[in-house]
């Protein structure tokens, strides 16, 4: 290794390679921002893709962790279409801000984060996702006050809904279900078991 | 016997009473006329879609994919699998690559899948509904049935993300797919050629999260669609429709504006155009009412 790879393969780049999905793709950024003019909420990134891919690279872990960017991501997939190094970049946003959350980094205010942790228990739940309960667990996120206020200022849209035969009340007692929850409830337990063994065994 | 069997998985959204429940009749409509056979896979369950990623780990998002794909080369062995939605044709074609590539993810998975007596083989192949008509049909195939031309009706075909993003329909552009076009072509509407948001995200799971961001989003995408002199916008994507459609409304009330853009599903056109009634197409699923479309089903032939 020559002096300037030593000296740009810093702790942080490793971590990231070692600990988040698709993060061994990193270092192939050029540097090009094709990535941040492609994206649609592009304006609200505080550090757009390609910065925080450098950012990563110059060690700077606290402020690419605690920082709301990679919760913008819609999932367009726009920047990686267009990356002409073929970077899974939406991929790697999610992993970035997964593992910004399960060390406790991520903003303590950050609603996609929120909504997407309220999306895996509801949809785990039964195995298939009940739409009103999603919808009124983001409204009642903020508490009980604010989130009648959410219901409120919505009504009229639930009720169209409701009316198109599209949102359907019951569901707040029985909604969509799989049938065999226990096999699928089994099946996510071993899931972390054996995640947790390969920690164990890398660590 | 039908002329082709596929293994059905509809998703969250595209179930009675769901979100997207017209276009799961829509479907089922156009399919009946095709001569398409689609069977459910039993006890399908959720992809988990795009934005499960901070609440489920890899591997645990990965297992609920590779249990659908279990149940339907179980069930319906040598079925391609058909998803009608953007995300659970995206989220099952990811985990799929991903177990594909990685000897150690398929272990693991199928290790987790055990525990509900199933195994994943790798031999499912998944498609979108899209694909399905037009690499398995063709567009002449699709024009053949139609009775009612959609003459005099104008669409700006909004393709957005996850059916053109990242693995999209084999031999369209990225940036300016063209299926959807000749699709409304096929059944006698007028494409808007020029809709120049016809890839543009409308937010996504963010519609919920980040809503003055995402209605942003929705608002060129509909005043686009105006622009161009449509009379509705017609996607292949729930989440889209929906969002699309819903929040037009707080747009309106927020900026003063007045859209009414009817959201259609290409689905819903094929039943219309090949003499569906209009609770076939699933036309009173709407908000918005599409009109021009209904006139088209009610009138007598």
């Amino acid at each position: 290794m020559n002096e300037l790879n030593i000296k740009y393969h810093n702790n942080f780049l490793k971590e990231v390679e070692e600990n988040i999905e698709e993060g061994e793709w990193i270092k192939m950024c050029m540097q090009c921002g094709v990535c941040s003019g492609s994206c649609p909420l592009g304006p609200y990134w505080a550090h757009p893709p390609q910065e925080l891919f450098m950012m990563i690279r110059a060690g700077k872990r606290e402020q690419v962790l605690r920082s709301d960017s990679m919760w913008m991501c819609t999932s367009c997939y726009n920047c990686v279409v267009r990356c002409p190094r073929k970077l899974p970049i939406t991929q790697i946003m999610h992993g970035i801000a997964a593992y910004a959350n399960n060390l406790g980094m991520a903003p303590k205010i950050q609603p996609t984060r929120d909504f997407s942790i309220l999306f895996w228990k509801n949809c785990t739940r039964t195995g298939r996702v009940n739409e009103l309960r999603l919808t009124l667990g983001l409204y009642f996120n903020d508490g009980l006050v604010a989130g009648i206020k959410k219901g409120w200022a919505m009504r009229n849209i639930g009720l169209g809904l409701m009316r198109a035969g599209r949102l359907n009340l019951f569901e707040l007692f029985k909604g969509h279900e799989c049938k065999d929850q226990k096999g699928i409830h089994a099946m996510l337990k071993k899931a972390a078991e054996i995640e947790q063994r390969h920690k164990h065994l890398t660590a | 016997m039908a002329k082709k069997e596929y293994a059905f998985y509809p998703g969250c959204s595209s179930q009675l009473r769901a979100s997207a429940a017209n276009y799961l009749v829509s479907t089922n409509s156009m399919c009946k006329v095709l001569d398409i056979k689609m069977t459910t896979i039993p006890d399908w369950n959720c992809c988990g879609a795009s934005i499960s990623y901070a609440g489920g780990s890899e591997l645990s998002r990965l297992v609920m994919n590779a249990r659908n794909f279990a149940l339907s080369e179980t069930h319906l062995p040598d079925q391609d699998i058909v998803a009608t939605c953007a995300a659970c044709w995206l989220g099952a074609r990811e985990a799929k690559h991903k177990l594909e590539a990685s000897p150690q993810l398929l272990a693991d998975t199928n290790e987790a899948l055990h525990e509900a007596g199933l195994n994943y083989n790798g031999k499912a192949k998944i498609r979108h509904m899209v694909e399905v008509l037009i690499e398995d049909f063709g567009y002449e195939t699709l024009g053949k049935p139609v009775v009612k031309p959609l003459e005099g009706i104008k669409f700006a075909g909004y393709v957005g993300c996850q059916t053109n993003r990242p693995f999209g329909i084999a031999g369209e552009s990225f940036e300016n797919p063209k299926y959807l076009d000749k699709l409304i072509e096929t059944v006698g509407g007028e494409a808007a050629i020029q809709y120049e948001q016809k890839v543009t995200c409308c937010g996504g799971a963010l519609a919920f999260s980040e809503p003055e961001k995402s209605q942003k989003q929705i608002r060129d995408i509909v005043e686009s669609a105006y622009d161009q002199g449509a009379d509705m916008i017609v996607t292949p994507c729930p989440l889209c429709q929906a969002n699309v459609e819903v929040y037009q409304s707080e747009i309106n009330k927020k900026y003063g504006t007045r859209l009414a853009m009817p959201v259609t599903y290409y689905s819903q056109l094929m039943t219309v155009a090949y003499g569906g009634t209009a609770k076939e197409a699933g036309l009173d699923g709407h908000i918005i009412q599409p009109k021009k479309l209904q006139d088209i089903a009610d009138k007598q032939l």
